[in-house]
């Protein structure tokens, strides 16, 4: 047996588990819950408000953030949590595509942003 | 000498609520992703101009999506309460021989998503 | 011992089997004395003794201190000397050998692997530096630093863990929340110098990495060790050593 190089999707799985545990609550309730319910005021997110928000690098970088670093969590999460449901054999096929699907994300996100 | 195996079953998780409740944190993890999935469709509606943007917006409204967001926030919020509760057991802080008591860094966290929680809905509904 | 012999009985479901003469393990019904101070052990020792002296089962101590006795008590681990018939009195209670082991006799389970898994970290004090001779005293170890590992150091090797772990149940090779707790007892006390001999096998794949945290084995745990906070520890500390290995290749290493 050798170290393993777990400790990469760990620290990924971890850093994305803090911006979740942060971040999307409050995002969910103010765009999918308070925002098309009429609780908040309805230009709040008005699109010329958002576009200027979204124009300034640092809102950049914390929506790269908010989106990539939670891809990474549920990939290592789901990966073992399917191993755990008893898909065993399929366990390195399962990484490879968890981890694929992250780095796609993020690289969409990341196009999405500075692209 | 024939030692008996005893088979371990897929649905080992649903014999004990312990388990159960594992299994249904470990699943947070899908509703997070997919949140910020559409997030960053929001984000790619902005960018292809006002009429994509704004039919999105109206997409929110629907009671699918009302309802999706409500059970994805029930599981959003159940992943960061255990996630406070679990991350001190990763680190055994002593001050001298004493553990420090895990309530004094859960609490910390609490008021961390708090303040965080309003500096950002601050930014968004300006 | 004077007791009420109006306090009714029990229903006890055991597993059996015979490796002699079963293909397949069964469930055997005794019904045994209810009595408000008795234990699993001593309804399993009734039953032994006056009405079925086939049933077998580990146990010495009978008071919780040398991991002997482990049973599943309706599916939970519980050391049978601890685990009161007056917390689930009236109701039956099913009893099985501990959970993911192999079953050689009726209660009584195989261990192999839980003890070639211990033996694997290197259960003792490593030192890299050579023993101090015995003119030169004992190594000193301050309150402060006992304190680091003593929860670590107080396992009784009763594989409840083991039982209420599904990894191990599911990955052969896991080596197991009593095997890393035991590693960490090591790696934390200031007189070892082993940390990196163990981190060989420690923070391999099936390791500390096969844990996804379900924390049932602190749950059970009859001495309060918490494995899945020396796991949880070992994975922080190893992911630490992993960044520093990679950021700075060339950087001496100490224990």
């Amino acid at each position: 047996m050798a170290k393993s190089n777990e400790p990469i999707w760990w620290s990924l799985f971890s850093a994305g588990g803090v911006v979740a545990a942060l971040l999307v609550p409050v995002h969910i309730v103010l765009f999918g819950i308070a925002w098309p319910l009429g609780m908040v005021p309805a230009d709040a997110l008005e699109f010329s408000r958002m576009q200027a928000l979204l124009a300034h690098p640092l809102t950049r970088l914390y929506c790269f953030v908010l989106i990539s670093l939670p891809l990474f969590h549920w990939a290592h999460r789901f990966r073992f949590t399917l191993v755990d449901l008893g898909l065993h054999g399929a366990a390195m096929l399962i990484a490879v595509l968890c981890y694929g699907a992250a780095i796609a994300g993020t690289i969409v996100a990341a196009l999405t942003l500075w692209g | 000498m024939k030692p008996y195996i005893r088979p371990m079953p897929a649905t080992w998780w649903l014999k004990r609520s312990p388990y159960l409740l594992f299994m249904i944190r470990e699943l947070t993890s899908v509703f997070v992703a997919a949140y910020v999935v559409i997030f960053l469709v929001m984000i790619r509606r902005l960018n292809e101009g006002q009429a994509a943007y704004e039919a999105f917006l109206e997409s929110l409204k629907s009671p699918l999506a009302i309802g999706f967001h409500m059970v994805a926030l029930a599981f959003a919020v159940f992943h960061t309460v255990t996630w406070f509760h679990l991350t001190p057991k990763a680190m055994a802080v002593r001050i001298g021989e004493e553990r420090v008591k895990p309530a004094l860094i859960i609490a910390p966290n609490y008021a961390a998503w708090a303040v965080i929680s309003a500096i950002v809905a601050w930014f968004i509904l300006g | 011992m004077a007791n009420s012999t109006s306090e009714g009985t029990m229903r006890l479901e055991v597993f059996r089997y015979s490796p002699e003469k079963d293909e397949e393990p069964h469930f055997q019904t005794y019904e045994v004395p209810f009595r408000k101070d008795w234990v699993v052990l001593d309804a399993l020792n009734h039953i032994k003794d006056q009405s079925d002296g086939t049933l077998s089962f580990r146990w010495s101590c009978r008071m919780g201190v040398c991991g002997s006795c482990g049973v599943m008590v309706n599916g939970v681990p519980k050391l049978g000397c601890s685990a009161f018939l007056r917390d689930y009195y009236p109701n039956p209670i099913r009893i099985e050998p501990l959970s993911h082991f192999p079953v050689l006799r009726d209660l009584v389970f195989q261990l192999d692997s839980f003890l070639d898994k211990l033996k694997s970290v290197q259960p003792w004090i490593v030192r890299r530096d050579g023993e101090k001779p015995v003119s030169e005293g004992e190594y000193l170890q301050t309150p402060a630093q006992h304190a680091r590992f003593k929860d670590f150091s107080m396992c009784i090797n009763c594989m409840l863990c083991f039982a209420a772990c599904p990894v191990v149940g599911m990955e052969p090779h896991f080596l197991g929340p009593a095997t890393i707790a035991l590693a960490q007892r090591y790696n934390l006390d200031s007189r070892d110098q082993g940390r990196d001999q163990r981190q060989e096998t420690v923070a391999s794949h099936d390791g500390i990495w096969q844990c996804t945290f379900i924390g049932e084995c602190s749950a059970v745990c009859p001495k309060h060790v918490d494995p899945a906070g020396a796991i949880q520890q070992a994975k922080l500390e190893s992911t630490i050593d992993w960044f520093k290995e990679v950021l700075w290749p060339f950087g001496g290493r100490k224990s």
